[in-house]
């Protein structure tokens, strides 16, 4: 019996061949599937912070104690920044599938419009995230101690006079050491500054190494992903998708962006809230 | 006989949407979607309200573990708006939904296993 599924005959079941099962063009498909597959990359590196944070629980850092600064503005304001940042990339999210709505109503203009607003938003994003990863790594001007068995110290900051007195140190169960004993502390510990690979004032160095990994990670597909959107856009001023007839393309490029901005969600939850 | 349509071809069809220009050249409708714009701007003021919520919350002397859950909880929601309606996922086959969401049961069960290996390092190792 000859073949019957061949392409221009196609076949009238879903599964028979010679047309998509799902309705949606490989290009969409493929996105979809690469996007899950991404996901499991991000689902790895979160679960492995997620054991490792809790096989140190008592000595991790708290967010709130870690990510206080906002710019221009003086003193501890813990985590502001990054709802902001989580507010900026939402928004973003938001012009994108205006943009695909657009494209829906074979709006060229108005794609154009709203592709331009989400790739400024992904600056925006970037420059906020080497922002953070710029204070992360500079630390307080106070510092910490790292004392013999790895735990740290931390010089007590009064959060309402922003004052910090460096004779009391914290450790991390959060008793408060004054005096004579500080001084010994101080004197058989090392003093950090901020944050590296190997040490970092605020904990555990493992969360100073998921922080650089899962968030850099994260900021590397937000920066591939507004540079796919400004070679869509560019592709969107010089009429391609008008020629084509379809705006699919602006689909699929959302359908990345999206991504990027729920794996962000997973992430603001897991690195600062919880 | 094979009726073949270029997908470049500006022609208005009666049904609004393109060919795929991919080797089936298949018709993929666009399903018109009521008020898009306005599903759209409310699911952002939905995913801004859950935002703000939590930020909010994190700040209150509610225990720790209680917090958790609720934090937890509130992502997959926002994960679920932003699936179905910025990605569009609501509005696919149905075939083609649970291809791309059931994988993650399996990420759900990698997960309580971790979490029962982390609990186990910190108490033994």
């Amino acid at each position: 019996m000859a073949s019957e599924t061949t392409v221009d005959q196609p076949s009238k079941k879903v599964w028979g061949g010679g047309i998509s099962p799902f309705n949606v063009s490989w290009g969409k498909m493929y996105m979809w599937f690469f996007l899950v597959s991404d996901a499991f990359t991000f689902s790895s590196l979160i679960i492995a912070y997620g054991v490792m944070r809790h096989r140190f629980t008592e000595i991790w850092p708290k967010a709130n104690d870690v990510f206080t600064h906002f710019p221009f503005l003086e003193g501890h304001i813990p985590l502001a920044y990054v709802g902001l940042m989580t507010f900026i990339l939402i928004m973003s999210s938001v012009t994108m599938v205006l943009a695909v709505d657009a494209g829906h109503q074979r709006n060229n203009k108005s794609v154009a419009k709203w592709m331009l607003l989400t790739i400024i938003g992904g600056f925006m994003f970037l420059g906020s995230q080497a922002w953070e990863w710029y204070h992360f790594i500079h630390g307080t001007k106070q510092g910490a101690y790292i004392m013999f068995d790895g735990q740290v110290a931390r010089p007590f900051v009064d959060y309402k006079t922003n004052a910090v007195d460096l004779n009391t140190l914290v450790l991390p169960s959060g008793e408060k050491v004054t005096g004579a004993a500080a001084e010994a502390i101080k004197a058989k510990s090392e003093h950090v500054h901020g944050a590296n690979m190997i040490k970092n004032e605020y904990g555990h160095p493992l969360f100073a190494n998921f922080f650089f990994f899962i968030t850099g990670f994260h900021g590397f597909h937000v920066f591939s992903g507004v540079m796919i959107n400004l070679i869509i856009y560019i592709n969107v001023l010089n009429g391609v998708y008008v020629r084509r007839g379809h705006y699919e393309q602006i689909e699929k490029t959302g359908l990345y962006w999206h991504f990027v901005d729920l794996v962000w969600v997973f992430v603001f939850t897991f690195f600062y809230l919880v | 006989m094979a009726d073949h349509h270029n997908s470049s071809e500006k022609h208005e069809d009666k049904k609004h949407g393109y060919y795929t220009g991919d080797i089936h050249n298949q018709f993929v409708e666009e399903h018109h979607v009521e008020n898009a714009v306005g599903i759209i701007w409310r699911t952002f003021w939905i995913l801004l309200a859950i935002t703000i919520f939590e930020v909010g919350i994190a700040f209150t002397s509610i225990p720790h573990d209680i917090l958790i859950v609720v934090f937890i909880l509130l992502t997959i929601v926002k994960a679920y708006y932003i699936i179905a309606f910025f990605m569009h996922l609501k509005h696919e086959k149905v075939s083609f939904k649970y291809s791309v969401l059931l994988p993650f049961v399996l990420i759900l069960f990698f997960i309580v296993m971790a979490i029962v290996e982390g609990n186990y390092l910190n108490h033994m190792g």
